[in-house]
């Protein structure tokens, strides 16, 4: 588990994640539309955090502007501590968008890749993951031969090897089917305990964030709003008997009512 | 699956069939009319003329062959960076697509004769015939492989903190190899013809002179076997493109199939 971290180095107490006060709106037929209004929450080191709501409530927008991609209208968002965020998260989007021509492993690598880490240091690195991940044996497979399930968890692992000291996974299930899904979801809590590195899940599933999250932010219809943040306090860890228990009940439907009140 | 399968043999022989069907006819019309050899010769004796001149055939194939492959090495330079340029930016497309679009209404017919008339009767003016009409499908298929890439992607890419450069090499010129070998296959077939008719406006040796003096001469038999060559110059050309796509490309071949199956 040592060896795991370092492969991870920035994983730190630096793995922080801010937001203040944070606005963002788009342009739709020369018509300001507001997708995210202040928003503000933070979020420590090596915690899993997850944003729930209805489609429309700017959960996407808000990975993309944590991963950097996009900039806020106002409001001010940091990694680490700094607005300087390109290249320091791992963002997963929905579709695992794994490159055709690439093995599983040299996939896994992309991240490190573009962050210069020489060649051979990355795929050793790739290799262990894969044991851990449970997809030793498919290292030299092509995308096209794999599952979707597989696909899912080589993009998982880029994500993880991805330097980076936050991981921001977009409804990384979201394309599977239900059986498939709730393996992965077990699979990413192993994972994650293993790793403990700094996660920020968007999905609009409430039990998959209940079952996988220190906290929930529920988010509003557009403009998206934090509405509502819920502390889990399901011990860890967990593990798929978890969703039959009286407190996951509990918070499920209150989380859900909240979600409701939305649609 | 094996060369010699069932299936591919079956494709083989089905493609055949009419071909020699056509031949059996051809001779057997031949044979019975009586016809003049130097007005229409019969396929049998065709194929003799073809090894009685085997010497002189290689000989012109050579030439025509080391123009074809030149020239469309050219094309293919020249095409890929100005496939890359369309696709860089949506200025440069304004600039460059339109002129490339009319370069290729120029008549070949016409601009052959000047070609030579400019830089004589050695290689270059074929080098030239050949990557004019062989360069316009690689570009049009570079700059649509090079557009072709999911924006995700792309946007993966940025939040890993990558470079334009580092874009272009790892996911957009990848990427575009399927499309690029499209293209090639359109021109390959073109780049035979383009020798020829190149040669055939003047020079010393190649398939095309070759045709001509055939022609001067009455040998229509000799004319045949300069087009059986021909033909079997591009279609070998042709399979050798393919074979290094599926060397080069693998991932792709893999990936159709399995959407068609």
């Amino acid at each position: 588990m040592a060896r795991v971290a370092l492969a991870n180095q920035r994983v730190s107490a630096h793995a922080t994640v801010t937001a203040a006060g944070v606005y963002k709106s788009y342009r739709l037929d020369g018509e300001p539309l507001p997708v995210l209004e202040d928003v503000s929450f933070e979020i420590g080191s090596g915690e899993f955090v997850s944003f729930v709501g209805p489609s429309g409530s700017g959960k996407s927008t808000l990975l993309n502007l944590l991963a950097g991609l996009e900039e806020p209208d106002r409001g001010r968002i940091t990694i680490s501590g700094s607005t300087d965020r390109l290249g320091h998260a791992a963002y997963m989007p929905q579709k695992d968008l794994l490159l055709p021509w690439r093995s599983a492993l040299d996939n896994a690598v992309l991240g490190m890749e573009v962050h210069g880490v020489p060649r051979e240091d990355a795929r050793h690195r790739a290799r262990e993951m894969f044991e851990i991940a449970g997809l030793a044996g498919f290292e030299r497979s092509l995308p096209a031969a794999l599952s979707g399930g597989m696909r899912q968890r080589v993009a998982f692992l880029r994500t993880v090897l991805t330097p980076g000291s936050v991981m921001l996974l977009d409804e990384p299930f979201g394309a599977l089917d239900s059986l498939t899904r709730s393996e992965l979801q077990e699979w990413l809590m192993r994972m994650w305990e293993r790793l403990s590195t700094t996660v920020v899940l968007v999905t609009h599933d409430v039990e998959e964030a209940l079952l996988l999250s220190d906290r929930v932010y529920v988010m509003t219809r557009r403009p998206g709003r934090i509405k509502l943040v819920h502390e889990v306090g399901l011990p860890r860890p967990r593990s798929l008997e978890v969703l039959d228990s009286e407190e996951f009940v509990r918070s499920k439907s209150a989380l859900l009512r909240a979600v409701r009140g939305e649609v | 699956m094996s060369v010699f399968s069932v299936p591919r043999l079956r494709a083989f022989v089905l493609a055949v069939l009419p071909v020699l069907a056509f031949l059996i006819v051809w001779e057997a019309y031949v044979r019975i009319a009586g016809t003049d050899p130097t007005v229409l010769p019969s396929p049998s004796r065709i194929l003799l003329t073809t090894f009685d001149s085997l010497g002189v055939l290689l000989v012109n194939t050579r030439q025509t062959l080391i123009e074809a492959g030149v020239g469309m090495g050219i094309a293919l330079v020249a095409g890929c960076a100005l496939g890359a340029l369309i696709a860089a930016s949506p200025m440069l497309r304004r600039m460059l697509y339109p002129p490339l679009v009319v370069s290729q209404t120029i008549p070949m017919i016409a601009l052959a004769p000047l070609l030579v008339i400019w830089f004589g009767f050695g290689i270059l003016p074929k080098l030239l015939v050949v990557a004019l009409v062989t360069f316009f499908p690689i570009v049009v298929s570079v700059a649509d492989g090079l557009a072709s890439t999911e924006p995700e992607m792309i946007r993966l890419l940025q939040s890993m903190g990558a470079s334009r450069w580092q874009i272009f090499w790892k996911v957009r010129a990848p990427g575009s190899l399927p499309y690029l070998f499209s293209g090639v296959k359109i021109s390959i077939t073109y780049a035979v013809i383009g020798a020829i008719f190149a040669e055939y406006v003047g020079a010393f040796q190649g398939l095309g002179i070759l045709m001509q003096n055939a022609k001067n001469s009455y040998r229509a038999d000799l004319m045949f076997s300069a087009i059986l060559v021909t033909a079997v110059l591009s279609v070998g050309m042709f399979l050798a493109v393919v074979g290094l796509e599926k060397l080069l490309i693998p991932w792709h071949a893999r990936s159709t199939q399995r959407e068609e199956g």
